[in-house]
């Protein structure tokens, strides 16, 4: 008996945290909610993130705007390939999270192919979008006239519940690549990719605060995710048309900018797209006085 | 050479009877404080409290007449969109302000502190910083923020600085004393006790822990020093003297802490602005944002409200 204990060796279960401003705390509010696999066995034991985690990481994502925005376009995109390259790195762990959330071992290998390719994606438009999206406008007046792209702010992202990691990294990848900051909810049904996706921004050395991430229900935190004031923009990604209806209604009070990517395939090339980048941009534009 | 000064104490307390600090102690009873729960009601009528004990403050070498000016409407109308708010205490400014606060706040109830004696050094002499003094009371300061000599008081000349806040006090007048012992330079507890000892005896009606331009500023440590210090003096005497944390308070969750400790500490009869002030310059807006989010249930921006 004794012995065969000395043999056995016990894993060390991972604590499934949150991420804010390139911390890893528990929810202030002290609350956990069990995930179960289809079998009803508790997995893991996640953070019910809370109104005021949510006001937390818009605080330090308000802070972290300015400076990643001041950052090159160059510098962004170095970032962006850095993930991937830590994600390709630790890709056999999150294999193994999205079997445990119900995956197949093919479907799991394919979506984290997808995810990598997809920041690879992103990075490259770093230094790219700017060109393609933004103008130099004909007017009849001794004006020089152009219009270029600024980012939006702070992003509030519904990442969608359906897809663990490809979704969420095809939310994140854009919002930030434009120089904006965020606040992700993850998928409340399959959150285990979201919180090892956090590990991985960490260790690529993405400013703290640019992304936050938070697990926790869907029916709590969405009021707040589209109400706050200093939130510039919000994504959501499903939930029918009561969601839809409560985000627009509460993002209406401060003139949100509204991103509903209800019906994108995320494997497919309607999510790997620039103008995912220029839905969260503002288009500036100057009139220079110019000599006749 | 007779001369008389009235109401000048020459009496130097005995300071070797001046308790000593327990670090650890303190440590622990201000971990107290900030994990009591105010919420709801009692939130918003903290929140109001606080914005009536706020000194709003500019003490900056670039300061004009126009900023002192912005500075007086926003404590007559802290935000427009919430009627019902008090206004601050007082507004603090360098004394060469002083004259243009006293215009812009002409039939408020708003007193003007300026800062003198060498703010925020304090390096000089006697006779300059009287001057400095009377020049701020005479253009219409209600009250006076002085430094004490630090150097001195490290230096062990107790009594010299003890003499100074005496005569500093005789040239206010009828203005109140605030007494700023820059705690971030005095180093321990212990002789932030002993200069709050110091202060108190020497006439001070209200002790201030920094002037703002020293990193720590203001902690809940230090203050909860100096309230002891007001506390055993008041059980001694049966004299209440004011209290003002100042620099570093620029949320409004703190300024709530430090309510929870004066409340705890001195009890009710210090609970208003005659008796406790917060000086600060960005906590205003941080508890303006929190009763709008009381009031209307949403987080709010600071893109909404006036810069200061």
């Amino acid at each position: 008996m004794a012995s065969a204990l000395k043999n056995q060796r016990i894993a060390v279960a991972k604590t499934y945290k949150l991420y804010i401003g390139g911390k890893f705390p528990r929810t202030e509010s002290g609350r956990y909610f069990a995930l179960e696999d289809k079998r009803g066995v508790v997995i893991a034991n996640m953070c019910r993130g809370s109104r005021k985690d949510f006001r937390n990481s818009v605080v330090v994502a308000r802070k972290a705007q300015s400076g990643w925005a001041k950052a090159s376009a160059y510098f962004r995109g170095q970032i962006l390939y850095r993930i991937a390259e830590m994600l390709e790195g630790r890709r056999e762990q999150f294999i193994a999270e999205l079997i445990l959330q119900g995956s197949t071992p093919r479907a799991a290998e394919r979506e984290i192919n997808r995810s990598i390719d997809r920041l690879i994606y992103f990075a490259g438009w770093a230094d790219k979008y700017q060109q393609v999206f933004s103008a130099v406008n004909p007017v009849s007046s001794s004006h020089f006239n152009f219009s270029v792209l600024e980012p939006t702010g702070v992003i509030s992202i519904l990442a969608p519940d359906d897809s663990s990691l490809l979704g969420l990294i095809s939310n994140i990848a854009p919002a930030i690549v434009g120089g904006n900051t965020c606040i992700v909810l993850a998928s409340e049904s399959m959150p285990l990719c979201a919180v090892s996706f956090a590990e991985v921004l960490h260790s690529a050395d993405v400013p703290g605060g640019v992304v936050n991430i938070l697990t926790g229900f869907r029916a709590e935190l969405t009021e707040f995710f589209a109400s706050h004031m200093d939130v510039n923009a919000v994504i959501y990604c499903d939930g029918g048309k009561a969601v839809a209806r409560t985000v627009q209604e509460l993002a209406a009070d401060n003139i949100k900018r509204v991103v509903a990517r209800t019906r994108l395939d995320w494997a497919g090339s309607d999510a790997a797209n620039p103008y995912l980048i220029s839905d969260t941009q503002e288009v500036k534009t100057t009139w220079h006085p110019i000599g006749s | 050479m007779a001369q008389t000064v009235v109401n000048m104490p020459t009496r130097l307390p005995d300071l070797s009877n001046v308790p000593a600090v327990d670090e650890v102690g303190v440590n622990e009873r201000v971990a107290r404080f900030q994990s009591r729960s105010i919420k709801k009601s009692s939130k918003v009528e903290a929140l109001k409290l606080i914005l009536s004990m706020i000194d709003l403050t500019t003490l900056e070498g670039q300061d004009t007449p126009g900023k002192v000016r912005q500075l007086c409407q926003k404590a007559i109308h802290l935000h427009a969109a919430m009627p019902g708010l008090p206004h601050v205490a007082a507004i603090c400014v360098y004394p060469t302000m002083v004259s243009v606060a006293k215009e812009a706040l002409a039939g408020h109830d708003i007193n003007i502190a300026s800062v003198a004696t060498a703010f925020p050094s304090g390096m000089s002499t006697l006779s300059v910083k009287l001057d400095d003094t009377r020049m701020a009371v005479d253009a219409g300061a209600t009250e006076i923020d002085m430094v004490i000599s630090r150097g001195a008081f490290l230096a062990g000349d107790y009594r010299y600085v003890f003499d100074e806040i005496a005569a500093v006090k005789d040239a206010c007048g009828d203005a109140r004393l605030k007494v700023i012992l820059e705690t971030g330079e005095l180093g321990t507890l212990d002789r932030i006790r002993k200069a709050s000892m110091l202060a108190i005896h020497a006439g001070a009606d209200f002790i201030k822990t920094s002037t703002g331009k020293i990193v720590p500023a203001a902690t809940m440590q230090v203050t909860l020093v100096m309230l002891q210090a007001i506390r055993d003096f008041y059980y001694e005497t049966g004299k209440m003297i004011g209290m003002k944390p100042a620099g570093g308070i620029s949320t409004a969750k703190l300024a709530v802490h430090y309510l929870v400790m004066l409340r705890e500490t001195l009890g009710n009869a210090w609970m208003t602005p005659e008796w406790f002030r917060f000086g600060a310059s960005s906590l205003a807006n941080d508890v303006l944002m929190q009763l709008m989010k009381q009031s209307t249930g949403v987080y709010q921006s600071a893109d909404y409200f006036s810069k200061d």
